[in-house]
């Protein structure tokens, strides 16, 4: 019942991302609102339901965009691994972590984007999808990972009180 | 005479004298002064009194001006939002008005107007969302256009939404016609969001400002619609044809009504393209 949440919650985020995120442009790239929370999510030590809520967000992402299916579903699935991998490793320093997760999530969707779309025929030059898209983006998502990790660990505590998780 | 009679006409006499003497100007200095000494005293009292109305009455004073500077603040607020939200629909009137002087020039095609609610959440595609969907018989492959020109098609529908891939998707090329140089050409999107031309002809000149428009080659798009206009040409002689870059005429960041042309089928020629060889 707990993860009722997510409904509303990645609703918001997906809304939020199509009407004023993807406006708030750095050259041709712009933050991604769902992989951000999704990562910061997956990085909390208490929660058990990364996967449910991937499933959730490649859902309402994959209805909303033009982009094909399986970059979505493999690329949010693939940023939840990573974040369950680093989590087990790097869960010091959380924020490292979210970084890093960040970071690599990026590259990793862009990267299949691009690929998925070249096969399909779209005309991308390499150059100008790492210089005018991906690093852009990069810089967007590192730079709003702090205040969303801060707010989903504060979610995380509410959803799962800590006397509970105990 | 009685004595009581000789007080009355003394007291009679010394009143009216003295009556006589002030109205004759005799005692003029001597009521000034008394006057000013008068007044000097009602207005030291009044001052004090003044003063102590204020200490006594200023801190209620001060509660009920607080109150009423925050009811007008929150009427200043209301106000400005009021204002805002107003402005709002003069840009919104103003981008109507231009739709329909647009839709009455062009009788021939219907229109329905959409407001824009969404962007592609993928900064790899240029796509926008409406607020209309098959519930008002938007179909796929309709044109979706605005006054200044050609903006895109429709992608995808649902009830009451549609998905529309603009010009400027990298995946987006339409055929078009130089208006001037006489020939044939294709736009094409790319991830900057620019519109490039291609596939002219070497054999034909064509100059800056050239106006570009749908061709309708290919049953997308009908024909004569604006794109934009020639900015720059490359001709490398080593290539089968020219390319130009665009300017486009829509201004597609500050897309916010579009009109769907509905009365518009797009051709599926598909089925007629010739088989690629075994």
């Amino acid at each position: 019942m707990r993860n009722i949440v997510a409904f509303p919650l990645l609703g918001l985020a997906v809304i939020l991302q199509s009407a004023i995120v993807s406006q708030v442009k750095l050259i041709s790239g712009y933050a991604d609102l769902p992989l951000l929370m999704l990562a910061a999510w997956a990085l909390q030590e208490r929660v058990k339901s990364a996967w449910l809520w991937a499933v959730l967000v490649c859902l309402m992402i994959g209805f909303v965009s033009s982009m094909p299916w399986l970059v979505v579903a493999a690329g949010y699935l693939g940023v939840i691994f990573m974040a369950q991998i680093l989590q087990r490793r790097v869960w010091q320093a959380p924020l490292l972590a979210m970084f890093s997760v960040i970071f690599m999530g990026t590259l990793f969707i862009h990267l299949l984007s691009f690929a998925v779309l070249r096969i399909l025929g779209t005309p991308f030059a390499f150059a100008d999808v790492i210089g005018l898209i991906t690093l852009p983006s990069l810089l967007l998502n590192m730079l709003f990972s702090i205040p969303v990790y801060a707010l989903m660990r504060d979610l995380a505590h509410w959803v799962y009180p800590l006397e509970e998780y105990e | 005479m009685n004595s009581r009679s000789l007080q009355t006409t003394i007291i009679f006499l010394v009143v009216g004298g003295i009556l006589a003497l002030s109205l004759g100007g005799f005692f003029g200095s001597a009521s000034r002064q008394f006057g000013s000494i008068l007044i000097d005293t009602q207005t030291w009292l009044s001052s004090r009194f003044l003063g102590l109305q204020d200490f006594f009455t200023a801190p209620r004073d001060i509660v009920s001006l607080r109150t009423r500077n925050a009811e007008l603040e929150a009427q200043v607020s209301q106000l400005q939002a009021q204002v805002i939200e107003l402005q709002q629909r003069v840009n919104e009137t103003e981008i109507l008005a231009a739709l329909v002087d647009f839709s009455r020039s062009n009788p021939e095609s219907t229109y329905k107007a959409a407001a824009v609610i969404g962007h592609d959440p993928s900064p790899f595609l240029h796509y926008i969302i409406i607020n209309r969907g098959s519930n008002d018989d938007i179909r796929r492959g309709m044109p979706v256009v605005t006054n200044q020109g050609l903006v895109g098609r429709v992608d995808a529908v649902i009830a009451d939404a549609a998905r529309v891939q603009l010009i400027t998707d990298p995946a987006s090329a339409v055929n078009v016609y130089l208006q001037n140089a006489e020939t044939s050409a294709v736009t094409f999107g790319s991830v900057t969001g620019d519109i490039s031309l291609d596939m002219i002809s070497q054999n034909k000149t064509v100059e800056s400002g050239d106006l570009i428009l749908t061709s309708g080659l290919g049953g997308g798009y009908p024909s004569d619609l604006p794109i934009g206009q020639v900015v720059t040409i490359r001709t490398l002689e080593f290539k089968l044809f020219q390319q130009a870059t665009v300017q486009p005429a829509v201004d597609f960041s500050r897309l916010e009504i579009v009109l769907v042309i509905t009365n518009f089928r797009p051709v599926d020629i598909t089925p007629l393209e010739p088989l690629p060889s075994p």
